[in-house]
């Protein structure tokens, strides 16, 4: 029933007939080019009208049908309310039709009104006001009026109307800044660039006189990606190209600040803008329950088929002969006579299935929505996951995997801004062996715990002097940070809390931050970038100037940035920092043994190490250098591939100078979220691209590692000694040893291990004879599996991602789990079954892209061990319960059949079987669903190991269901039966004339339908009751008022004579039935059977076999005076601190 | 597959600009949203379920004990007329049974009581295999015509076909459940030790519900002479009469013959019984119906050998709890006592492992 493989076909063949350009040709202003140029080739492009609404006012209905009808589910009820609708059915069609009506309505309704929101919304957009030149003047027009071409001139605090290339802007030097908070949730402000040929232009009848044309790649939705080129025609002179990348297009969203105003050309719009493509939705996950849930639909489809086909079969047997057909009081009518003996065998297996057809009711769908949804508040709610320092709280992207959080088995995180701060501070630097310590100031706060000692070591020698000068400048000159002067700053003022007007540094990384601070603590200042030159303040306080040629971006691939520069005295400098491993390499002079020493020893402290070095370039060399660069980035295609390889040839020949190291804190709580997750069963991954030693460092520090953790290392520097296939069974030969042992002794060897990014690829790669690969990764997997804890250091983003599929698609299939917060774990957070984002310092990437945000790594211990096992029992009992209150409502039904000449006669009236879904039995369960709390959250919190008993789908195994399905069938049986022998053998009759004489009547089956379901109401309400732990006013009002409810309504469905409707057979039914005493204690008898086994089962599974939840609660009677105390205290507690 | 996502992933984009609005409020600190209401919370513990089983198997064993008692106490003579047998008084009735005989064909069943029946009896006949929980059948009538409706006296709702119309003359009461309508009469003598026979007074009328025979079940129009009323339609093909000489009496007459009403209430199995006559009690001294031999007299007018079906009569009298029920009260005796003995095993399991668990439980 998927139908998204079929879909996939059909685009697939469709695309290759389709015509698909490359790249588009942007005419600034729509002037067309000299003839000489190129061929103008008028595009289409879509206007720049933001459609996000769905509807229109016309097609609502049709579409907004067909939308919901594509949905198996609501089909599925549509097709049953046609057979009713066509083939003489025993309900009428309102009992189907109705509550189908009520949710397709409703479903309507809401996205009726969420898209007139959007309607509203996309109207507002579309129609402010924005300046366009045109010929030469300021036009203010619409925003939806602006094409593809059109020169726009915005102002400060304006938010661009579309993706536009920056032409020119008021501050003369090209650049302006802009912030895209409303687009990635950065609020540092960033810079972009026009390209210089176009700078200039001041006024709009210069920006009119521009001639050119911009090439660039289709639109794509990634928004820091961009490849583009402007082609400038001077009048007789050949067209000057210029590259065009991300930092010159400013993005649909995002506002310009301290910026007069720009010049920019609109080169994607409307819906191609980067910020539509990125309102697309995410592939969508699917969590486990919902899989189960599917398993058992499939299972009741079945049990509903094989009754309607046991019944079509034993009816056509049994009314073999004609009198039991058709006896002398009860004939066919003609034309059913007249029918083919096949079309009726048909119309009756169908008529059956519409008798059976509420086994799979469709307020489930309903229901398990509802309480998904709203149950998702409670995490957004929850003020204990609320961060006060960054004023956020938990954040729900997707509440379709409230439920897979109470299951997961394996969880990956990510270590930076994860596991750790991301608050950086600068320690230490080392210049050619020589250890330097500046003042530990981090960020602009003096740290008092940290050591003031300065300088340790500083004599000076001539050789030495020049590397550290070049190593300082190095880094105040190697980095893309910001420096911004406070009064340029218009809300921030935290520079001028040390008393002096001072700059602060604005980065995206914040280790670039804490090493300019740190040089500037060590005496070399970085001032600010002005006209592409570099200013520095040295020890001596005379003001450096280095021309800015180059920036080599810093990519997690290469794991290292270069600049180069031009000194004063003409001199061409390539300055470099990046993880060791990418530098050592690339060496050819300088102390290598030194550094390396220090780098390792400060990585084992757990501190982030750098390497910084450097290269001179020869005036022949610079050129070649730029030449290579600039091709590169003028190039349309593989344009990343081609930086990358110019990249590879310019970073060389280094002469290493010293290497920097950065704490990293860990964030708070992280090793006692570690160890509950730990003790919760979970194996806890550690992904990082960190190196190993400082990765280890902090593994040991959040208690991933203990002491007492064997460490096995599957790392490059062991397999360069042997090769990778003996280290694996080496490993796994350990490993299973240590199992065989373990079944012997209680005490259980705990095994850590360490792999590295390139180990793991050559675990991965598949190798040349194919038996070989399939292998190494069940090996592999062998070995992670009887791990407590694994860390993955040297990692890619890619490989990330890789590790979490690998898992993922191992034998067990276990639930995984990504959380981080950079950009690089995106692709892990998409891959696993919950992805998890921190609203951290390095943006809100990740958080945008996962399925829940949290603001701290901690909040995942309440995330998950507290909500995650509440969400789990809730939907669980809500699907088991679902299930076994159709079996307890249809199966008495299909027994019926046997008694009445299986002529589909239903049981219950249309108005019991329509409501009994809808509303006697909804609202408690969709109530339970939602506040149900088995255990306190407190106990939850502090046994993690109760995680471990819904783990692996506990509530909703196979064994599970059936006995739920088992006890629905019980329970039918008790029904109808005990309804059975109260009817037949006994003259079952009632004072009719309702307590004044003792007049008998008889019963029809009308009364015995009613009987029947009065009684299962009232067990299938009373089970819910017996399965409620947390009994708040909301359950008591939702239980006993909808048993009250349904009384109510049986009182008035009899109580008078419906004027519209053609049978009056309810007539007085529910009172003569409670008039009469028998049926009162029938109705007694039958509820206490029904229950009796449940409650048995419960007592004795909890007596003797107790799961760790149980015993719990058990314990909780003895530990509520304890926490009334412990309330007590922290309610004074928190009184005093007021 | 078939689990659906409703309308979770529109959610999304709401909002268009802002894309995840940030929240920066900070949650109310209230007991609902911070899922701390107070609650009781109640645990199922042997300890806990144990009063409530002895306190079941206390309640329930003397209730079933009475309701035993007081069914016993019932007397109940049930005497089979159909028929088939050759010694069968009724015999040469059911085999030549024709629906257009004019003469009835009577038959006389002698029987004796054992014990005198002392209060009000109650007359019933039963059938057996007898559908009238067919669906077909079920759905076979027109409750406004039969609550006076006329414009669905003239024109039967469909649902009665094929027994709507006869001869385009619309049938009232329509239908196949008032068509095959039970028409057997049933008289009950006393022998008298001296040997004569005296007829037992039978009384027909309170055998209905009061609300059908006063509410939903009304003949049509405000006319009084049932004749006119009924002009334009036709009997159902089975019956020998139209449906405004059912009775003598106009308060029983019509739609509202209570021995109409009663079979049209349809019955919930294929073997049932249905309320014929009641026998007043006539006064404290002598019983209603004393010990001796009796004759049931039986018009024999309705077929049941076509479909294998039976007919019986059955004589009861009634409690405060209604016919004779032994069910009900061996039922209850049964689940009173299976509470009383889960009851005693789980304070042994209670005694065992109970004290066991929360020595455990100690070390966590």
């Amino acid at each position: 029933m998927d139908f998204s493989v079929l879909r996939n076909l059909i685009s697939r063949y469709c695309a290759g007939e389709e015509y698909w350009v490359d790249s588009r040709t942007v005419y600034i202003g729509h002037k067309e080019p000299p003839p000489a140029a190129e061929a103008y080739i008028p595009q289409r492009y879509p206007d720049n009208r933001i459609v996000s609404s769905k509807y229109t006012l016309w097609n609502f209905i049709p579409k907004n049908l067909f939308e919901q009808f594509r949905r198996i589910a609501n089909f599925y009820f549509l097709l049953i309310f046609l057979v009713q609708l066509i083939i003489d059915t025993p309900t009428s069609p309102v009992t189907s039709g109705l509550p189908l009506f009520f949710v397709i309505t409703v479903t309507a309704i809401k996205q009726g009104y969420e898209d007139w929101l959007r309607h509203k919304a996309d109207c507002s957009i579309n129609e402010c006001p924005v300046d366009m030149v045109q010929q030469g003047t300021v036009v203010r027009t619409q925003s939806s009026k602006l094409r593809v071409g059109d020169v726009v001139m915005v102002r400060e605090d304006e938010t661009f109307p579309c993706d536009l290339i920056l032409l020119s802007s008021s501050r003369g030097d090209g650049t302006c800044y802009v912030t895209t908070t409303s687009l990635d949730g950065e609020s540092s402000h960033k810079t972009y660039y026009a390209v210089p040929d176009t700078m200039a232009f001041k006024t709009e009848q210069e920006v009119d006189s521009l001639h050119a044309t911009i090439e660039c790649e289709q639109p794509q939705p990634d928004l820091y990606k961009f490849v583009g080129r402007i082609n400038i025609y001077k009048e007789r002179e050949d067209p000057i190209a210029r590259p065009l990348g991300a930092e010159n297009l400013l993005l649909r969203g995002a506002t310009l600040k301290n910026t007069g105003h720009i010049y920019a050309v609109a080169i994607y719009t409307g819906m191609d803008t980067k910020m539509a493509l990125n309102y697309q939705s995410k592939s969508q996950k699917r969590s486990a329950v919902e899989k189960s849930m599917n398993a058992f639909l499939i299972v009741y489809l079945c049990i509903l088929i094989s009754k309607a086909v046991i019944n079509t079969v034993l009816k056509y047997a049994w009314q073999w002969s004609a009198d039991r057909d058709e006896p002398w009081y009860n004939h066919r009518t003609e034309i059913d006579r007249e029918r083919h003996v096949v079309i009726r065998a048909f119309t009756d297996f169908l008529a059956f299935m519409v008798l059976f057809n509420y086994i799979i009711p469709v307020s489930m769908y309903v229901t398990v929505e509802m309480q998904k949804f709203l149950g998702s508040y409670f995490i957004a709610w929850d003020k204990d996951m609320y961060d006060e320092e960054l004023g956020v709280g938990a954040q729900v992207n997707t509440s379709d995997l409230n439920e897979e959080l109470g299951q997961v088995e394996y969880v990956f995180t990510d270590k930076t801004g994860t596991l750790t701060e991301n608050n950086m501070e600068f320690i230490e630097c080392c210049v050619d062996g020589h250890v330097y310590i500046p003042h530990a100031i981090c960020n602009g706060q003096i740290l008092s715990a940290a050591s003031s000692i300065d300088m340790i070591d500083s004599s000076p020698g001539g050789y030495r002097r020049e590397h550290e000068d070049l190593f300082f400048r190095a880094l105040c000159l190697c980095h893309t940070v910001q420096a911004k002067e406070e009064e340029t700053v218009d809300s921030i003022k935290r520079g001028i809390h040390l008393g002096k007007p001072t700059s602060f540094y604005i980065s995206s990384s914040p280790d670039e931050v804490a090493l300019v601070e740190g040089m500037k603590r060590l005496g070399y200042t970085y001032l600010r970038l002005k006209d592409s030159h570099m200013e520095i303040l040295n020890k001596d306080d005379e003001i450096e100037r280095f021309e800015l040629l180059h920036v080599l971006n810093f990519d997690s691939v290469r794991r290292r940035m270069s600049v180069i520069v031009k000194s004063s005295s003409g001199e061409y400098l390539l300055f470099c920092k990046g993880a060791d491993t990418s530098i050592f390499p690339r060496v050819v002079s300088g102390k290598v043994e030194q550094v390396r020493a220090r780098v390792e020893q400060n990585a084992v402290e757990g501190l982030r190490t750098l390497c910084v070095a450097y290269r001179s370039l020869s005036p022949a060399e610079y050129e070649e250098a730029c030449h290579q660069l600039s091709d590169a980035k003028l190039a349309l295609k593989d344009r990343e591939q081609r930086l990358a390889q110019a990249y590879d040839l310019i970073e060389r020949d280094f002469t290493l100078l010293g290497a920097t190291a950065v704490e990293d804190r860990l964030q708070e709580k992280a090793a006692d979220t570690i160890e509950s997750l730990q003790k919760a069963g979970m194996k806890v991954w550690v992904l990082t691209g960190d190196k190993m030693e400082t990765a280890a460092a902090t593994c040991y520090a959040s208690k991933l590692f203990r002491r007492s953790t064997q460490i096995l290392e599957l790392t490059k520097k062991r397999t360069e000694e042997q090769s990778l296939h003996d280290v694996l069974f080496d490993l796994s030969r350990t490993v299973l040893r240590q199992r065989s042992l373990s079944g012997l002794s209680v005490e259980c060897q705990d095994y850590g291990l360490i792999i590295d990014g390139a180990t793991l690829s050559a675990v991965l790669k598949p190798s040349p004879e194919s038996s070989g690969s399939g292998n190494y990764r069940e090996i592999f997997l062998e070995i992670c599996r009887n791990c407590s804890a694994v860390l993955c250091c040297r990692m890619a983003p890619l490989q990330k991602a890789q590790i979490v599929k690998l898992i993922k698609a191992s034998k067990e299939h276990p639930i995984t789990l990504a959380i981080g917060d950079g950009a690089n774990d995106v692709s892990m957070i998409l891959e696993a079954h919950v992805g998890i984002g921190i609203m951290g310092k390095e943006g809100r990437q990740a958080a945008r892209n996962s399925d829940y945000a949290i603001p701290k790594f901690k909040h995942l211990k309440k995330m998950l061990l507290v909500h995650g096992h509440f969400y789990y029992i809730r939907i669980a009992e809500l699907v088991q319960y679902f299930f076994y209150k159709n079996v307890c409502f249809i199966f008495p039904q299909f027994l019926y059949q046997f008694f009445c000449g299986f002529s589909q006669q239903p049981l219950y009236d249309t108005a019991y079987l329509t409501l009994y879904n809808i509303s006697f039995t909804s609202l408690p369960i969709l109530l339970y669903s939602l506040i149900e709390k088995h255990i306190s959250i407190e106990m939850l919190k502090r046994d993690p190991t109760l995680y471990k008993d819904v783990a692996k789908n506990a509530l909703l195994r196979w064994p599970v269901f059936l006995y739920w399905t088992c006890l629905g069938l019980f329970n039918a049986c008790i029904f109808f039966f005990g309804a059975y022998f109260l009817f037949d053998n006994t003259t079952f009759t009632s004072n009719g004339q309702l307590m004044t004489t003792n007049t008998q009547m008889m019963f029809g089956n009308w009364t015995f339908g009613t009987l029947v379901f009065t009684v299962l109401v009232f067990t299938v309400t009373l089970k819910l009751a017996l399965d409620t732990h947390h009994w708040t006013w909301i359950n008591h009002f939702v239980i006993w008022g909808s048993l009250l409810f349904y009384v109510i309504f049986s009182l008035l469905w009899g109580g008078i004579i419906w004027p519209f409707l053609n049978y009056q057979r309810m007539y007085y039914v529910f009172m003569q039935m409670l008039s009469s005493g028998p049926a009162w204690l029938g109705i007694i008898l039958l509820i206490a059977i029904s229950l009796l086994p449940d409650v048995v089962k419960k007592v004795l599974c909890r007596t003797l076999w107790p799961t760790a939840t149980e015993r719990a609660q058990s314990n909780r009677s003895c530990l509520t005076v304890e926490l009334s105390t412990i309330f007590v205290l922290t309610q004074s507690d928190s009184r005093l601190s007021f | 597959m078939m689990a659906s996502s409703y309308n979770a992933k529109e959610d999304g984009h709401v909002t268009v600009p802002g894309g995840g609005t940030i929240q920066n409020k900070k949650p109310d600190n209230t007991a609902f949203k911070q899922q701390r209401l107070p609650a009781w919370q109640p645990i199922l513990t042997a300890g806990t379920v144990l009063p409530a089983f002895f306190v079941i198997g206390l309640i329930f064993i003397p209730i079933g004990i009475g309701l035993y008692v007081t069914s016993n106490n019932i007397k109940e003579f049930e005497i089979d007329y159909t028929g088939t047998d050759m010694s069968s008084p009724c015999f040469n009735c059911s085999q030549s049974f024709s629906w257009n005989s004019t003469r009835p064909c009577t038959c006389a069943l002698p029987f004796s009581l054992e014990q005198p029946f002392e209060s009000n009896v109650f007359m019933y006949y039963g059938l057996s295999n007898f559908y009238q929980n067919h669906r077909r059948y079920v759905k076979s009538r027109d409750d406004s015509q039969l609550n006076g409706d006329t414009t669905s006296l003239m024109n039967p709702s469909k649902e009665c076909e094929p027994y709507a119309r006869n001869e385009k003359m619309p049938i009232a009461p329509c239908g196949a459940i008032a068509n095959s309508m039970f028409n057997d009469t049933l008289d009950l003598y006393y022998i008298d030790p001296n040997g004569t026979r005296i007829q037992i007074p039978l009384m027909k009328k309170g055998i209905a519900w009061w609300t059908d025979k006063h509410v939903k079940f009304r003949n049509p129009g405000g006319n009084p002479n049932l004749t006119s009323a009924f002009q334009g339609t036709t009997k159902p093909i089975n019956w020998r009469k139209p449906v405004y000489e059912l009775d003598t009496d106009a308060e029983n007459n019509g739609f509202i013959n209570e021995d109409f009403i009663v079979w049209m209430r349809t019955a919930a199995l294929p073997t049932f019984r249905k309320l014929y006559r009641i026998i007043q009690k006539k006064n404290n001294m002598t019983p209603t119906l004393p010990r001796g031999n009796y004759t049931l007299e039986v018009t024999y007018n309705y077929p049941v050998r076509s479909f294998e079906g039976r007919k019986r009569v059955i004589l009861s009298t009634i409690s405060w709890m209604g016919g004779k029920n032994p069910f009900l009260g061996i039922a209850y005796i049964t689940v009173g006592s299976v509470c009383f003995f889960l009851g005693v095993v789980l304070l042994i399991i209670h005694h065992k492992y109970g004290s066991r668990n929360n020595t455990a439980d100690i070390p966590n």
